[in-house]
């Protein structure tokens, strides 16, 4: 079984590191795994995008067209990549950042507004790791525990985010439990 | 050590240091570029010498000058930049000094673009630089078989005295995938006493070596071209590698592929036969020497009616596919060369095409 995963926001958003944040959880499960950004020529502010594979097979093409899920962090990425998920898949919407859903009435959709609860708990730069920890409560596509100790081990260099880090996962796994009541 | 997930471009730093490697010299370029950051930081910490040149050109010529003393060195860069280094390669190549340079192949030609692209196989396979020399190339298809092919470079390269270069494309270099590294790098004793100008002091046999590639003499170069004519025909004998996919099956298509291309034609091969249509694939893993007898047997299957190079060029290892056919099959191409890499269904709906066109196969078909 494969699945794949879309990252994108804008440069700066922290797209790269919550995407290896899950490539390192699904290695840690064990998994076959490509973790392969976009390196094109982009300029500052514009978009940043990450495609993370994970297959418990050796994995085949890493280039994949048609992502099972995405994690869109604003509005151009939206735009850009949800007509290409898959039916069945989660798109999980920055709803600090952008007006609507994504029209798509055959996904499984979550908005959370993953700015506003980061600077709650002290920092929009964890609003990245908000949204990895309600991307993963809601698909499941790795064990949230394993996720908490890849973030752990992320930021293990840097002792003082540590905790800040792991509230917003908290607050993201929250947030994910009572959007599905 | 268990696997770690990690980038291509630094697995290769670290594959070289693991190799023994500790000279490496190098000037900068797109999308390879992180093998330079990395090593910068790494090999401080080992004892090692970190070297920024102040152009292409004048790091082939350390690359050069070191290999000359029978110092482990290597260099990475990219298409344009291997371009520069040609000249250099060449040199080392006719003074039989052992070197690895690793080429993140992005598109060509001129400056190109910097998305993954497999322009430079006529470049790296059929000389870049001037003379009869080649090189022995490896070509990686993930970051595990990077690694292993840069470890496996250094030793070969002290076998042949010879520079090897592996052709990578800027997905290997970018793209981060989990990687075990061998503990210890088995190779044979060193033979740079027979040829490295390393000092009189340690020297048993008390001649001094000369490097050099001036030989004006017609007999002493036609000797001289003779021996690595000897080495290169000892390359094709004994280091052809390659990697078959399907060939039990009773396959209509054959495909030729290799590097990243070859993963996007193993995703469309399984998919296929979840159809019901049987292709196969020989991935070559050298490309010099070439698995000319392997493409030659696999395309001679009574099913097989059309061979396939699928890559990402205009058509560049097709004319080495269709020497080893000979003949017996008509050859075909299908790729891109923008950077845009093809997808599974692209080259199931290419597959396709080809093994139910009925007319023989003359000319190579184009996509856009």
């Amino acid at each position: 079984m494969q699945t794949e995963v879309m990252f994108a926001g804008f440069g700066g958003q922290g797209i790269l590191l919550s995407a290896k944040i899950l490539a390192h959880a699904a290695l840690e499960q064990g998994l076959d795994v490509a973790w392969v950004p976009s390196y094109g020529p982009e300029m500052r502010g514009g978009t940043a995008y990450c495609m993370v594979v994970m297959s418990d097979l050796p994995i085949g093409s890493p280039v994949i067209r048609n992502p099972l899920h995405l994690v869109a962090m604003n509005l151009p990425s939206l735009e850009k990549f949800a007509p290409t998920v898959k039916p069945g898949g989660v798109i999980l919407v920055n709803s600090s950042l952008i007006p609507h859903g994504s029209g798509r009435g055959d996904v499984r959709e979550l908005l959370v507004p993953v700015n506003e609860i980061a600077i709650k708990l002290g920092s929009v730069k964890s609003a990245n790791i908000v949204a990895l920890s309600a991307f993963v409560s809601r698909s499941k596509v790795v064990d949230y525990d394993t996720l908490i100790r890849c973030i752990q081990e992320e930021f293990a260099q840097k002792k003082d985010l540590i905790s800040l880090n792991l509230k917003a996962a908290e607050e993201g796994r929250k947030l994910t439990y009572l959007c599905s009541l | 050590m268990g696997k770690v997930l990690m980038k291509g471009n630094e697995a290769i730093g670290e594959a070289a240091i693991r190799a023994g490697c500790l000279n490496y010299f190098a000037y900068p370029i797109t999308p390879q570029s992180e093998v330079a950051e990395y090593l910068s930081r790494r090999l401080p910490e080992v004892g090692g010498v970190f070297l920024q040149g102040e152009s292409e050109v004048a790091v082939s010529y350390m690359i050069f000058g070191a290999a000359a003393c029978g110092e482990r060195v290597f260099t990475t860069s990219s298409s344009p930049g291997i371009s520069l280094m040609s000249e250099g390669i060449s040199y080392i190549a006719a003074a039989q000094c052992p070197a690895v340079f690793v080429n993140i192949m992005r598109g060509g030609p001129g400056l190109g673009g910097i998305l993954p692209s497999q322009a430079d196989y006529f470049q790296a396979t059929k000389g870049g630089g001037h003379g009869d020399y080649r090189l022995l190339v490896m070509a990686p298809a993930g970051v595990q078989e990077a690694v292993e092919m840069v470890m496996r470079a250094f030793p070969l390269a002290e076998e042949y005295r010879n520079p090897v270069i592996i052709l990578g494309d800027g997905l290997i270099g970018q793209m981060m995938e989990p990687v075990e590294f061998p503990d210890h790098l088995s190779s044979k004793p060193s033979n740079k006493d027979e040829w490295a100008t390393n000092g009189m002091a340690t020297r048993k046999s008390g001649r001094p070596n000369i490097v050099r590639t001036l030989i004006l003499d017609p007999n002493t170069l036609n000797e001289h071209n003779l021996h690595l004519k000897e080495k290169y025909e000892r390359m094709k004998r004994d280091e052809v590698r390659y990697e078959p996919y399907n060939l039990e099956a009773d396959y209509r298509g054959l495909i030729v592929s290799y590097g990243t291309m070859s993963r996007v034609c193993r995703s469309a091969i399984d998919a296929l036969k979840e159809q019901g249509v049987e292709v196969g694939m020989v991935r070559p893993q050298t490309l010099f020497p070439f698995p000319e007898k392997a493409i030659e047997e696999a395309a001679s299957k009574e099913s097989c009616e059309v061979v396939v190079s699928i890559e990402m060029s205009m058509g560049q290892m097709v004319e080495d596919v269709e020497r080893s056919v000979r003949g017996r099959r008509p050859v075909e191409w299908y790729g891109t060369c923008g950077g845009d890499v093809p997808t599974p269904e692209e080259i199931m709906e290419a597959m396709k095409s080809f093994m139910s066109s009925e007319s023989p196969h003359l000319v190579h078909s184009s996509t856009g």
